[in-house]
Protein backbone atom coordinates (compact mmCIF):
# COMPACT_ATOMS: atom_id res chain seq x y z
CA UNK A 1 0.00 0.00 0.00
CA UNK A 2 1.54 3.18 -1.12
CA UNK A 3 -0.70 5.53 0.11
CA UNK A 4 0.62 8.10 2.94
CA UNK A 5 -0.17 7.46 6.54
CA UNK A 6 0.01 10.10 9.43
CA UNK A 7 -0.81 9.93 13.48
CA UNK A 8 -2.15 12.43 14.92
CA UNK A 9 -1.20 11.95 18.76
CA UNK A 10 0.56 12.82 21.79
CA UNK A 11 3.46 12.82 23.44
CA UNK A 12 2.05 11.26 26.93
CA UNK A 13 -0.73 9.49 25.53
CA UNK A 14 -0.83 5.60 26.20
CA UNK A 15 -3.26 5.39 23.34
CA UNK A 16 -1.44 7.35 20.70
CA UNK A 17 1.42 5.02 21.98
CA UNK A 18 -0.70 1.59 20.88
CA UNK A 19 -0.96 3.21 17.21
CA UNK A 20 3.16 3.88 17.38
CA UNK A 21 3.92 0.36 18.37
CA UNK A 22 1.69 -1.46 16.47
CA UNK A 23 2.83 0.71 12.51
CA UNK A 24 6.30 0.05 14.07
CA UNK A 25 5.76 -3.76 14.46
CA UNK A 26 4.30 -3.59 11.17
CA UNK A 27 7.44 -1.22 9.86
CA UNK A 28 4.77 1.28 8.40
CA UNK A 29 6.67 4.33 7.72
CA UNK A 30 4.18 7.29 9.01
CA UNK A 31 4.68 10.76 9.63
CA UNK A 32 4.40 11.23 13.58
CA UNK A 33 1.96 14.27 14.86
CA UNK A 34 2.00 15.38 18.23
CA UNK A 35 -0.65 17.77 19.13
CA UNK A 36 -1.00 19.81 21.94
CA UNK A 37 -4.29 18.30 23.49
CA UNK A 38 -4.74 21.77 25.20
CA UNK A 39 -5.15 23.25 21.74
CA UNK A 40 -6.34 21.26 19.42
CA UNK A 41 -5.72 21.42 16.35
CA UNK A 42 -8.46 22.24 13.15
CA UNK A 43 -7.47 19.17 11.20
CA UNK A 44 -7.74 17.05 14.12
CA UNK A 45 -11.49 17.96 15.05
CA UNK A 46 -11.97 17.64 11.15
CA UNK A 47 -10.97 14.40 11.56
CA UNK A 48 -12.35 13.04 14.37
CA UNK A 49 -15.81 15.44 14.71
CA UNK A 50 -17.54 12.99 16.86
CA UNK A 51 -15.36 12.89 19.63
CA UNK A 52 -12.30 14.82 18.95
CA UNK A 53 -9.67 12.63 20.52
CA UNK A 54 -6.49 11.43 19.60
CA UNK A 55 -4.96 9.19 18.28
CA UNK A 56 -6.47 9.44 14.32
CA UNK A 57 -4.82 7.60 11.85
CA UNK A 58 -4.95 9.29 8.75
CA UNK A 59 -4.64 6.57 5.64
CA UNK A 60 -4.18 8.20 2.17
CA UNK A 61 -6.13 10.91 4.09
CA UNK A 62 -9.06 8.74 5.11
CA UNK A 63 -9.26 9.00 9.05
CA UNK A 64 -9.78 6.20 11.49
CA UNK A 65 -10.32 6.39 14.75
CA UNK A 66 -10.26 4.77 18.79
CA UNK A 67 -7.42 3.36 19.52
CA UNK A 68 -8.71 -0.27 19.37
CA UNK A 69 -10.09 0.12 16.02
CA UNK A 70 -7.12 1.12 14.43
CA UNK A 71 -5.05 -1.68 15.84
CA UNK A 72 -7.29 -3.87 14.24
CA UNK A 73 -7.67 -1.69 11.14
CA UNK A 74 -4.03 -1.95 11.10
CA UNK A 75 -3.73 -5.68 11.67
CA UNK A 76 -6.19 -6.03 8.19
CA UNK A 77 -4.46 -3.57 6.14
CA UNK A 78 -0.87 -4.83 6.73
CA UNK A 79 -1.33 -8.23 6.97
CA UNK A 80 1.81 -9.36 5.71
CA UNK A 81 3.76 -9.41 8.96
CA UNK A 82 3.62 -9.50 12.59
CA UNK A 83 -0.08 -10.78 13.02
CA UNK A 84 -1.74 -8.58 15.95
CA UNK A 85 -4.10 -10.50 16.10
CA UNK A 86 -4.48 -14.13 16.26
CA UNK A 87 -6.12 -15.69 13.20
CA UNK A 88 -8.33 -18.41 14.85
CA UNK A 89 -11.78 -17.13 15.36
CA UNK A 90 -11.52 -18.20 18.75
CA UNK A 91 -8.58 -16.90 19.80
CA UNK A 92 -9.62 -13.93 18.31
CA UNK A 93 -12.63 -13.18 20.11
CA UNK A 94 -10.75 -14.18 23.31
CA UNK A 95 -8.21 -11.45 22.46
CA UNK A 96 -10.90 -8.91 21.77
CA UNK A 97 -12.53 -9.68 24.76
CA UNK A 98 -9.40 -9.03 26.89
CA UNK A 99 -8.38 -5.81 25.19
CA UNK A 100 -11.76 -4.32 25.90
CA UNK A 101 -11.47 -5.72 29.90
CA UNK A 102 -8.55 -3.66 29.72
CA UNK A 103 -10.24 -0.48 27.84
CA UNK A 104 -13.07 -0.32 30.16
CA UNK A 105 -12.03 -1.91 33.20
CA UNK A 106 -8.21 -1.93 34.12
CA UNK A 107 -7.62 1.62 33.00
CA UNK A 108 -10.08 2.91 34.87
CA UNK A 109 -9.17 1.03 37.72
CA UNK A 110 -5.79 1.77 37.82
CA UNK A 111 -5.90 5.29 37.34
CA UNK A 112 -8.34 6.19 39.73
CA UNK A 113 -6.51 4.34 42.58
CA UNK A 114 -4.00 6.61 41.39
CA UNK A 115 -5.60 10.17 41.42
CA UNK A 116 -8.23 9.61 44.47
CA UNK A 117 -8.54 9.84 48.15
CA UNK A 118 -9.85 7.52 51.34
CA UNK A 119 -12.62 5.16 50.61
CA UNK A 120 -12.69 6.18 47.09
CA UNK A 121 -9.16 5.18 46.61
CA UNK A 122 -9.36 2.30 48.82
CA UNK A 123 -12.54 0.50 46.27
CA UNK A 124 -10.69 1.38 43.33
CA UNK A 125 -7.86 -0.16 44.86
CA UNK A 126 -9.72 -3.21 45.57
CA UNK A 127 -10.76 -3.34 42.33
CA UNK A 128 -7.80 -2.97 40.75
CA UNK A 129 -6.03 -5.96 42.45
CA UNK A 130 -9.23 -8.25 41.45
CA UNK A 131 -8.49 -7.09 37.58
CA UNK A 132 -4.40 -7.36 38.10
CA UNK A 133 -4.57 -11.05 39.38
CA UNK A 134 -6.93 -11.43 36.60
CA UNK A 135 -4.30 -10.50 33.73
CA UNK A 136 -1.81 -12.54 36.06
CA UNK A 137 -4.12 -15.76 35.58
CA UNK A 138 -4.48 -15.16 31.81
CA UNK A 139 -0.60 -14.82 30.91
CA UNK A 140 -0.47 -18.52 32.00
CA UNK A 141 3.31 -18.04 32.28
CA UNK A 142 3.74 -17.19 28.74
CA UNK A 143 6.25 -13.97 27.92
CA UNK A 144 3.38 -12.48 26.44
CA UNK A 145 -0.68 -12.29 26.35
CA UNK A 146 -0.05 -12.83 22.65
CA UNK A 147 2.08 -15.93 23.29
CA UNK A 148 6.15 -16.14 22.51
CA UNK A 149 5.06 -12.50 20.38
CA UNK A 150 3.97 -9.15 21.35
CA UNK A 151 0.24 -9.09 20.45
CA UNK A 152 -2.90 -6.69 20.48
CA UNK A 153 -3.65 -7.81 24.34
CA UNK A 154 0.27 -6.55 25.19
CA UNK A 155 -0.23 -3.46 23.16
CA UNK A 156 -3.64 -2.72 24.71
CA UNK A 157 -1.68 -3.29 28.25
CA UNK A 158 0.87 -0.76 27.47
CA UNK A 159 -0.43 1.24 29.93
CA UNK A 160 0.17 -1.15 32.60
CA UNK A 161 3.83 -1.75 31.70
CA UNK A 162 4.53 2.09 31.77
CA UNK A 163 2.22 4.97 32.89
CA UNK A 164 0.62 2.72 35.89
CA UNK A 165 3.83 2.40 36.90
CA UNK A 166 4.23 6.41 36.99
CA UNK A 167 1.00 7.15 38.38
CA UNK A 168 1.63 5.41 41.25
CA UNK A 169 4.92 6.36 42.36
CA UNK A 170 3.35 10.00 42.30
CA UNK A 171 0.66 8.87 43.94
CA UNK A 172 2.89 6.98 46.50
CA UNK A 173 1.12 3.84 46.44
CA UNK A 174 2.30 0.27 45.25
CA UNK A 175 -0.20 -1.53 43.76
CA UNK A 176 1.75 -3.18 40.72
CA UNK A 177 4.52 -5.02 42.54
CA UNK A 178 6.68 -8.17 41.97
CA UNK A 179 5.92 -10.19 45.25
CA UNK A 180 1.71 -10.29 44.13
CA UNK A 181 2.44 -10.53 40.58
CA UNK A 182 5.22 -11.96 39.88
CA UNK A 183 3.87 -13.07 35.99
CA UNK A 184 2.66 -10.20 35.06
CA UNK A 185 6.04 -7.82 36.65
CA UNK A 186 7.71 -10.61 34.37
CA UNK A 187 5.72 -9.64 31.11
CA UNK A 188 6.56 -5.52 32.21
CA UNK A 189 9.85 -6.36 31.76
CA UNK A 190 9.85 -8.38 28.35
CA UNK A 191 7.47 -5.66 27.19
CA UNK A 192 9.70 -2.78 28.42
CA UNK A 193 12.75 -4.89 26.78
CA UNK A 194 11.43 -4.74 23.38
CA UNK A 195 13.28 -2.21 20.98
CA UNK A 196 10.19 -1.84 18.89
CA UNK A 197 8.17 -0.98 22.26
CA UNK A 198 10.86 1.22 23.68
CA UNK A 199 10.88 3.45 20.63
CA UNK A 200 6.94 3.99 20.74
CA UNK A 201 6.96 5.02 24.69
CA UNK A 202 7.78 8.24 26.05
CA UNK A 203 11.31 8.26 28.38
CA UNK A 204 9.59 7.14 32.19
CA UNK A 205 11.52 10.23 33.53
CA UNK A 206 10.24 12.64 31.35
CA UNK A 207 6.44 10.94 32.22
CA UNK A 208 7.00 11.02 35.96
CA UNK A 209 7.88 14.62 35.70
CA UNK A 210 4.75 15.27 33.83
CA UNK A 211 2.34 13.85 35.72
CA UNK A 212 4.17 15.11 39.17
CA UNK A 213 4.29 18.19 38.00
CA UNK A 214 0.33 18.55 37.12
CA UNK A 215 -0.33 16.15 40.01
CA UNK A 216 -2.42 18.78 41.18
CA UNK A 217 -4.54 19.81 38.50
CA UNK A 218 -5.11 16.27 36.87
CA UNK A 219 -6.06 14.92 40.17
CA UNK A 220 -8.75 17.50 40.33
CA UNK A 221 -10.37 16.46 37.03
CA UNK A 222 -12.69 13.82 36.49
CA UNK A 223 -11.24 12.27 32.96
CA UNK A 224 -7.84 10.81 32.69
CA UNK A 225 -6.02 14.22 30.40
CA UNK A 226 -3.08 12.93 28.40
CA UNK B 1 -14.82 -32.03 31.16
CA UNK B 2 -16.25 -33.56 27.94
CA UNK B 3 -17.53 -30.37 26.14
CA UNK B 4 -21.00 -29.88 25.07
CA UNK B 5 -21.07 -29.37 21.53
CA UNK B 6 -23.15 -27.49 19.17
CA UNK B 7 -24.12 -23.87 19.76
CA UNK B 8 -25.68 -22.51 23.23
CA UNK B 9 -27.13 -18.92 24.03
CA UNK B 10 -27.17 -17.87 27.72
CA UNK B 11 -29.60 -14.62 27.27
CA UNK B 12 -32.00 -12.66 28.95
CA UNK B 13 -35.05 -12.31 26.79
CA UNK B 14 -35.50 -8.23 26.58
CA UNK B 15 -31.59 -7.67 26.29
CA UNK B 16 -30.85 -5.34 23.24
CA UNK B 17 -27.18 -7.18 23.48
CA UNK B 18 -28.77 -10.69 23.60
CA UNK B 19 -31.02 -9.43 20.56
CA UNK B 20 -28.05 -8.64 18.41
CA UNK B 21 -26.51 -12.16 18.44
CA UNK B 22 -30.03 -14.27 18.35
CA UNK B 23 -30.12 -11.93 14.84
CA UNK B 24 -26.70 -12.95 13.56
CA UNK B 25 -27.38 -16.24 14.56
CA UNK B 26 -31.00 -15.98 12.70
CA UNK B 27 -28.84 -14.22 9.52
CA UNK B 28 -26.74 -17.21 9.20
CA UNK B 29 -29.26 -19.72 9.85
CA UNK B 30 -27.23 -21.44 12.40
CA UNK B 31 -29.20 -23.81 14.49
CA UNK B 32 -28.68 -23.03 18.74
CA UNK B 33 -30.34 -24.06 21.98
CA UNK B 34 -31.52 -20.83 23.71
CA UNK B 35 -30.79 -20.67 27.67
CA UNK B 36 -32.84 -18.06 29.50
CA UNK B 37 -30.83 -16.59 32.32
CA UNK B 38 -32.44 -15.35 35.68
CA UNK B 39 -30.83 -12.31 36.37
CA UNK B 40 -31.54 -11.88 39.96
CA UNK B 41 -30.21 -14.94 40.93
CA UNK B 42 -27.06 -16.41 38.17
CA UNK B 43 -26.83 -19.65 37.35
CA UNK B 44 -23.44 -21.17 37.94
CA UNK B 45 -23.41 -22.41 33.99
CA UNK B 46 -23.43 -18.47 33.91
CA UNK B 47 -20.71 -17.61 36.19
CA UNK B 48 -18.83 -19.92 34.98
CA UNK B 49 -19.07 -19.02 31.72
CA UNK B 50 -18.18 -15.90 32.37
CA UNK B 51 -16.42 -15.22 35.60
CA UNK B 52 -14.86 -11.72 34.11
CA UNK B 53 -18.59 -10.09 34.04
CA UNK B 54 -21.07 -12.25 35.03
CA UNK B 55 -23.27 -11.44 32.11
CA UNK B 56 -25.07 -12.06 29.64
CA UNK B 57 -24.79 -12.68 26.77
CA UNK B 58 -22.37 -15.91 26.53
CA UNK B 59 -22.44 -18.09 23.54
CA UNK B 60 -20.94 -21.59 23.77
CA UNK B 61 -19.67 -23.15 20.92
CA UNK B 62 -18.51 -26.87 21.38
CA UNK B 63 -18.58 -25.77 24.84
CA UNK B 64 -16.23 -22.72 24.63
CA UNK B 65 -17.53 -19.55 25.74
CA UNK B 66 -17.53 -15.94 23.96
CA UNK B 67 -18.65 -12.89 25.73
CA UNK B 68 -19.26 -9.45 24.68
CA UNK B 69 -22.33 -9.03 22.52
CA UNK B 70 -20.03 -7.55 19.38
CA UNK B 71 -17.49 -9.51 20.06
CA UNK B 72 -19.93 -12.74 19.47
CA UNK B 73 -21.53 -11.27 16.40
CA UNK B 74 -18.08 -11.11 14.97
CA UNK B 75 -17.23 -14.42 15.80
CA UNK B 76 -20.44 -15.75 14.38
CA UNK B 77 -19.45 -13.61 11.31
CA UNK B 78 -15.83 -15.17 10.77
CA UNK B 79 -17.02 -18.82 11.69
CA UNK B 80 -20.47 -18.87 9.57
CA UNK B 81 -18.17 -16.93 6.79
CA UNK B 82 -20.28 -18.64 3.68
CA UNK B 83 -23.87 -16.83 4.05
CA UNK B 84 -24.88 -13.49 5.78
CA UNK B 85 -21.64 -11.54 5.89
CA UNK B 86 -21.99 -9.00 8.35
CA UNK B 87 -19.03 -7.09 8.46
CA UNK B 88 -17.85 -4.99 5.52
CA UNK B 89 -14.76 -6.73 3.33
CA UNK B 90 -13.09 -3.63 3.43
CA UNK B 91 -10.72 -2.53 6.56
CA UNK B 92 -12.01 1.08 5.98
CA UNK B 93 -15.66 0.31 6.24
CA UNK B 94 -14.89 -2.34 8.82
CA UNK B 95 -13.55 0.38 11.20
CA UNK B 96 -16.40 2.83 10.33
CA UNK B 97 -18.58 0.05 11.20
CA UNK B 98 -16.86 -0.46 14.25
CA UNK B 99 -16.73 3.00 15.58
CA UNK B 100 -20.29 3.64 15.25
CA UNK B 101 -21.21 0.39 17.10
CA UNK B 102 -18.40 1.26 19.78
CA UNK B 103 -20.35 4.65 19.95
CA UNK B 104 -23.68 2.69 20.19
CA UNK B 105 -22.17 0.82 23.14
CA UNK B 106 -21.19 3.72 25.48
CA UNK B 107 -23.96 5.87 24.22
CA UNK B 108 -27.42 4.66 23.49
CA UNK B 109 -27.96 2.12 26.63
CA UNK B 110 -27.12 4.21 29.48
CA UNK B 111 -28.85 7.16 28.08
CA UNK B 112 -31.58 5.73 27.70
CA UNK B 113 -32.15 3.95 31.29
CA UNK B 114 -31.87 8.58 33.04
CA UNK B 115 -34.49 8.76 30.40
CA UNK B 116 -36.77 6.41 32.38
CA UNK B 117 -35.05 6.64 35.80
CA UNK B 118 -34.78 10.49 36.16
CA UNK B 119 -37.07 13.33 36.47
CA UNK B 120 -37.23 16.75 35.93
CA UNK B 121 -34.05 18.87 34.41
CA UNK B 122 -32.08 15.93 34.57
CA UNK B 123 -34.70 13.96 32.29
CA UNK B 124 -35.21 16.81 29.98
CA UNK B 125 -30.80 16.57 29.88
CA UNK B 126 -31.28 13.39 29.00
CA UNK B 127 -33.73 13.01 26.47
CA UNK B 128 -31.88 16.23 24.95
CA UNK B 129 -28.40 14.06 24.55
CA UNK B 130 -30.56 10.77 23.56
CA UNK B 131 -32.15 13.11 20.11
CA UNK B 132 -28.45 13.98 19.70
CA UNK B 133 -27.25 10.58 20.08
CA UNK B 134 -30.08 9.46 17.09
CA UNK B 135 -29.29 12.64 15.44
CA UNK B 136 -25.52 11.89 14.86
CA UNK B 137 -26.77 8.29 13.87
CA UNK B 138 -28.78 9.60 11.34
CA UNK B 139 -26.31 11.36 9.88
CA UNK B 140 -24.16 8.64 9.27
CA UNK B 141 -26.98 6.40 7.94
CA UNK B 142 -27.64 9.58 5.42
CA UNK B 143 -30.16 8.38 2.68
CA UNK B 144 -29.21 4.53 2.38
CA UNK B 145 -31.39 1.67 3.33
CA UNK B 146 -29.23 0.77 5.44
CA UNK B 147 -25.72 1.34 7.71
CA UNK B 148 -24.33 -1.79 5.67
CA UNK B 149 -25.42 0.01 2.17
CA UNK B 150 -28.04 -2.02 0.47
CA UNK B 151 -27.23 -4.86 2.66
CA UNK B 152 -28.30 -5.55 6.01
CA UNK B 153 -25.19 -5.96 8.57
CA UNK B 154 -23.07 -5.40 11.73
CA UNK B 155 -24.42 -1.71 12.37
CA UNK B 156 -28.10 -2.38 11.67
CA UNK B 157 -27.96 -5.11 14.19
CA UNK B 158 -25.72 -3.55 16.56
CA UNK B 159 -28.56 -0.85 16.85
CA UNK B 160 -31.57 -1.86 15.98
CA UNK B 161 -32.70 -4.04 19.25
CA UNK B 162 -32.82 -0.92 21.00
CA UNK B 163 -35.94 0.40 18.32
CA UNK B 164 -38.07 -1.61 20.83
CA UNK B 165 -37.33 0.41 23.58
CA UNK B 166 -38.51 3.64 22.12
CA UNK B 167 -42.25 3.22 23.17
CA UNK B 168 -40.63 2.87 26.56
CA UNK B 169 -38.39 6.03 26.20
CA UNK B 170 -40.99 8.23 24.61
CA UNK B 171 -43.71 7.58 26.85
CA UNK B 172 -41.41 8.39 30.18
CA UNK B 173 -39.56 11.08 28.60
CA UNK B 174 -42.39 12.77 26.56
CA UNK B 175 -41.22 12.76 23.28
CA UNK B 176 -41.42 11.19 19.84
CA UNK B 177 -38.49 9.64 17.79
CA UNK B 178 -40.69 9.77 14.74
CA UNK B 179 -40.67 13.75 15.08
CA UNK B 180 -36.80 13.94 15.96
CA UNK B 181 -35.16 11.54 13.47
CA UNK B 182 -38.15 10.43 11.27
CA UNK B 183 -34.88 8.64 8.72
CA UNK B 184 -33.96 6.38 11.90
CA UNK B 185 -38.06 5.12 12.32
CA UNK B 186 -37.47 4.29 8.74
CA UNK B 187 -34.79 2.64 8.56
CA UNK B 188 -36.45 0.67 11.86
CA UNK B 189 -39.10 -0.37 9.99
CA UNK B 190 -37.22 -1.42 7.34
CA UNK B 191 -35.51 -3.84 9.62
CA UNK B 192 -38.45 -5.10 10.92
CA UNK B 193 -39.32 -6.24 7.07
CA UNK B 194 -36.37 -9.19 7.89
CA UNK B 195 -37.29 -12.12 9.63
CA UNK B 196 -34.67 -12.22 11.85
CA UNK B 197 -35.58 -9.11 13.56
CA UNK B 198 -39.17 -9.10 13.80
CA UNK B 199 -38.82 -12.54 15.07
CA UNK B 200 -36.14 -11.55 17.80
CA UNK B 201 -37.10 -8.25 19.13
CA UNK B 202 -39.45 -7.41 21.88
CA UNK B 203 -42.74 -6.24 21.75
CA UNK B 204 -42.76 -2.47 22.86
CA UNK B 205 -45.49 -3.16 25.08
CA UNK B 206 -43.74 -5.72 27.28
CA UNK B 207 -40.26 -3.45 27.00
CA UNK B 208 -42.31 -0.85 28.26
CA UNK B 209 -43.86 -3.30 31.21
CA UNK B 210 -40.18 -4.86 31.64
CA UNK B 211 -39.68 -0.69 32.66
CA UNK B 212 -42.39 -0.26 34.82
CA UNK B 213 -40.89 -3.68 36.49
CA UNK B 214 -37.61 -2.55 37.17
CA UNK B 215 -38.83 1.02 38.48
CA UNK B 216 -40.85 -0.50 40.90
CA UNK B 217 -37.74 -2.82 41.66
CA UNK B 218 -35.10 -0.12 42.12
CA UNK B 219 -37.41 2.56 44.03
CA UNK B 220 -38.08 4.95 40.99
CA UNK B 221 -41.39 7.37 41.15
CA UNK B 222 -43.52 6.45 38.32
Amino acid sequence: MGEEVKLFGSYASPFSSRVELALKLKGVSFENIKEDLANKSALLVQYNPVHKKIPVLLHGGRPVIESLIILEYIDETWDGNHAILPKDPFERALACFWVKFIDDKVLRALWMSCRSEGEMQKNFMEQSKEYLELLENELKGNKFFGGDAIGIVDISANFIALWAIVLQEVAGISLINEEKYPILCNWIEEFLSSEVVKESLPEKEKLFAYFHAKKEVIFANKAPAY
Amino acid sequence: MAREKGVVLLDFWVSPFGQRVRIALAEKGVDYEYKEQDLFNKSEHLLKSNPVYKKIPVLLHDGKPICESLIIVQYIDEVWSDKAPLLPDEPLARANARFWADFIDKKVYECGTRLWKLKGEEQEAAKKEFVEIFKLLQGELGDRKFFGGETFGFLDLALVPFVAWFYAYETFAKFSMDEECPKIVAWAKRCMERESVSKTLSDPNKVYEFVLFLKEKFGVEY
